[in-house]
């Protein structure tokens, strides 16, 4: 993993990537949002306060999923009517992953590509893909709230998104996100915290 | 490495607030994660997620309406995991118009998140929001579901109402709020599915005794007693009886071969036979001995058969079996008698020509018999013949273990068979209702199918 290393355009600070394919980043310092041209970086905006967050996990934290090592490296943090909850974006060897985090609830999902999604759907309804049966459990109207670190793609200024949350009876997870211009499927699996192995963890005063 | 940059948020900890209602202290355990916290001052429920905890809803009960067994704040460990109790609920159910209470906690850890305790009536279950969806069956009688290769069988669907609230929860909690709650049971599991609104949660819960509660929380005293038997309690005695009747299987199979060992090692010996005749006319002394025979081999029974040609009456015989060289003498009387006739009800009979005791535990040695015939003066002679063998197998003993086997086994099914009727006695399927009329029941197996006819409409 290469370390390139530019300054922030908006305070001269030095930003550094964990990643070399990220394409936007938030400037620890200043926390302008910063997205990666041909030649350096652009101030595309500014982080608002982030919420209060209890989040075990945080940017730097490592764990291995299905034998593959990981390191947290950005989220996007959402709002709900439950609060609040992230989607961490992790680096593995091969590419992206999410790890979701919804009130210490943890899903790791892929992004797949070219799957038939429906455009809209209600609970209950059943969906298959790669063979798999996906029923609709919660859909979840969700808020923007901010981002932090870095992130695959450009991710600022954004609205209300839906997410719709799809389970399969072997433990197999799924979410559409309709907030893009097409609905994103993200596949994968719901998984325990004991299973994911972190390492660098926050730590909570009184508890071990 | 600093990864969090030079502003890193601080170590989260517990937040201090005040209750905007009453200004009580109000504690967030459960750190940002809880959704709603009630004041236990003034019993306001508040917005967690909101810096100026909103009021909510406001809601009537005495400050010590419900103290929760576990106090909120307490630490206990469950499964080698802290866990604190942030939150209490009391919910309740109607069957028949009777309210059946109880208590849920909420248990947070701040890496793992949360994890409830249940208790009714001093019957507690560990539970846990499933992973992965149950399939239905809703075509079974009683319906199931199956989950990681084990099927559920449906007890009861009813409507749970929340009495009663305190500390934190990780949704959005109301007094007077309902939900409806179906439980599929393979003791000591059981699934529950809830719906609110259009949103089914899944939940798992595992029996265990409020001892182990109270050892995991460290708590003083004792836990309340366990009433009745509870939904998924496992039955104390073995869930699963066909256990028992295969260990009955085996230990019968030992017994045979027992049985069929002794049998063949034993002698079984003729050792002595004799005739004799009896005189009942005549006077004086009847008792005489007979020839001394030898016992061989080890300390074993000796089986002493009399057959007499009695017909119509009897033949009482003294014995007396003496060991020539100890003078040790074993007493006992036999009677043979037969009698027969024929009366309106046709031929009958009573009795038997034969005989046959067993004297157990006869030492090796030279030994004979004194004999002392009686029987009703003026029948003429009696013929009469004994007949002496030596180690002779005892069916009778295999016969009492054989029994002594069964009823164990038998007590065993009959009382975990009796379990499980008290068990699905307070279920939907229990005698009280749905056996006799359906039709006047409709409320609570109707409830099911409705579930999941019905879809869920938005």
């Amino acid at each position: 993993m290469t370390q390139p290393i530019a300054n922030c355009p908006n305070c001269g600070a030095k930003v550094i990537f964990r990643w070399s394919s990220s394409v936007q980043t938030v400037c620890q310092y200043c926390k302008s949002i910063l997205v990666r041209t041909d030649i350096d970086l652009k101030k595309v905006g500014q982080v608002a306060d982030l919420p209060p967050d209890s989040s075990p996990i945080q940017i730097g934290t490592e764990g291995v999923y299905n034998r593959q090592a990981f390191v947290a490296v950005g989220r996007i943090i959402y709002e709900y009517d439950q609060g609040t909850w992230n989607e961490w974006h992790l680096v593995m060897n091969n590419g992206s992953a999410w790890l979701s985090d919804a009130q210490d609830e943890y899903v790791v999902t892929f992004a797949v590509q070219g799957r038939k999604l429906p455009a809209q759907c209600k609970v209950g309804q059943s969906y298959t893909w790669d063979s798999e049966e996906y029923t609709v459990t919660t859909i979840t109207k969700a808020h923007y709230r901010g981002v932090e670190g870095e992130l695959p793609f450009q991710y600022w200024n954004k609205d209300d998104v839906v997410f719709v949350d799809l389970l399969s009876t072997t433990g197999n997870f799924a979410t559409i996100d309709y907030g893009g211009d097409t609905p994103a499927l993200y596949l994968g699996k719901v998984v325990e915290f004991d299973e994911l192995n972190l390492k660098n963890l926050r730590k909570f005063e009184g508890w071990s | 490495m600093s990864t969090s940059g030079p502003t890193p948020p601080g170590a989260p900890q517990v937040r201090s607030l005040n209750c905007p209602g009453c200004g009580a202290a109000i504690t967030l355990r459960s750190l940002s994660q809880a959704v709603t916290v009630v004041c236990d001052h003034c019993h306001s429920i508040l917005d967690a997620q909101d810096p100026g905890l909103t009021i909510l809803q406001k809601f009537k009960a005495a400050v010590d309406e419900d103290l929760p067994l576990i106090p909120l704040g307490t630490r206990g460990k469950i499964r080698g995991t802290d866990y604190e109790a942030v939150g209490f609920q009391r919910r309740t159910i109607r069957v028949d118009g009777i309210p059946y209470s109880w208590h849920e906690y909420v248990l947070f850890n701040p890496y793992k998140g949360f994890r409830y305790l249940t208790e009714y009536n001093g019957h507690w279950n560990d539970t846990s929001i499933l992973r992965s969806l149950p399939t239905i069956n809703s075509d079974a009688s009683p319906p199931t579901v199956s989950y990681l290769g084990e099927t559920y069988k449906h007890f009861q669907t009813a409507t749970a109402g929340t009495g009663f609230v305190l500390g934190e929860f990780p949704w959005q909690v109301r007094v007077g709020e309902s939900s409806d709650v179906s439980e599929y049971i393979s003791p000591p599991r059981v699934i529950s599915s809830e719906r609110t609104g259009k949103e089914i949660t899944w939940s798992m819960g595992e029996y265990i005794s409020g001892r182990d509660v109270w050892k995991a929380f460290g708590l003083q005293g004792n836990p309340p007693e366990s009433v009745g038997v509870y939904e998924n309690q496992p039955s104390p005695l073995s869930t699963d009886t066909t256990t028992i009747w295969i260990v009955f299987a085996g230990l019968m199979i030992v017994l045979l071969l027992i049985l069929i060992g002794v049998a063949s090692s034993a002698r079984n010996e003729q050792v002595f036979e004799e005739n004799y005749a009896f005189n009942t006319n005549a006077r004086g002394e009847a008792s005489f001995v007979t020839d001394v025979f030898e016992l061989k081999g080890r300390t074993s029974d000796l089986v002493l058969k009399t057959t007499s040609g009695v017909n119509n009456n009897w033949l009482y015989l003294n014995y007396a079996l003496i060991n020539q060289d100890t003078g040790q003498a074993y007493d006992f009387g036999r009677e043979v008698s037969y009698y027969h006739g024929y009366d309106e009800d046709g031929s009958w009979s009573e009795g038997s020509v034969e005989d046959s005791v067993a004297v157990p535990n006869v030492p090796p040695g030279k030994y004979y018999l004194r004999v002392e015939p009686e029987s009703d003066v003026g029948h003429g002679t009696i013929y009469y013949s004994i007949a002496a063998r030596r180690d002779v197998p005892q069916m009778s003993f295999f016969g009492l273990a054989i029994l002594a086997l069964l009823l164990p086994a038998g007590l065993i099914t009959w009382r975990s068979i009796n379990f499980e009727h008290l068990r699905w006695a307070e279920s939907d399927y229990g005698s009280t209702g749905s056996d006799d009329d359906d039709s006047d029941d409709a409320g609570r197996p109707m409830s099911l199918g409705n579930l999941f006819d019905q879809g869920i409409d938005e």
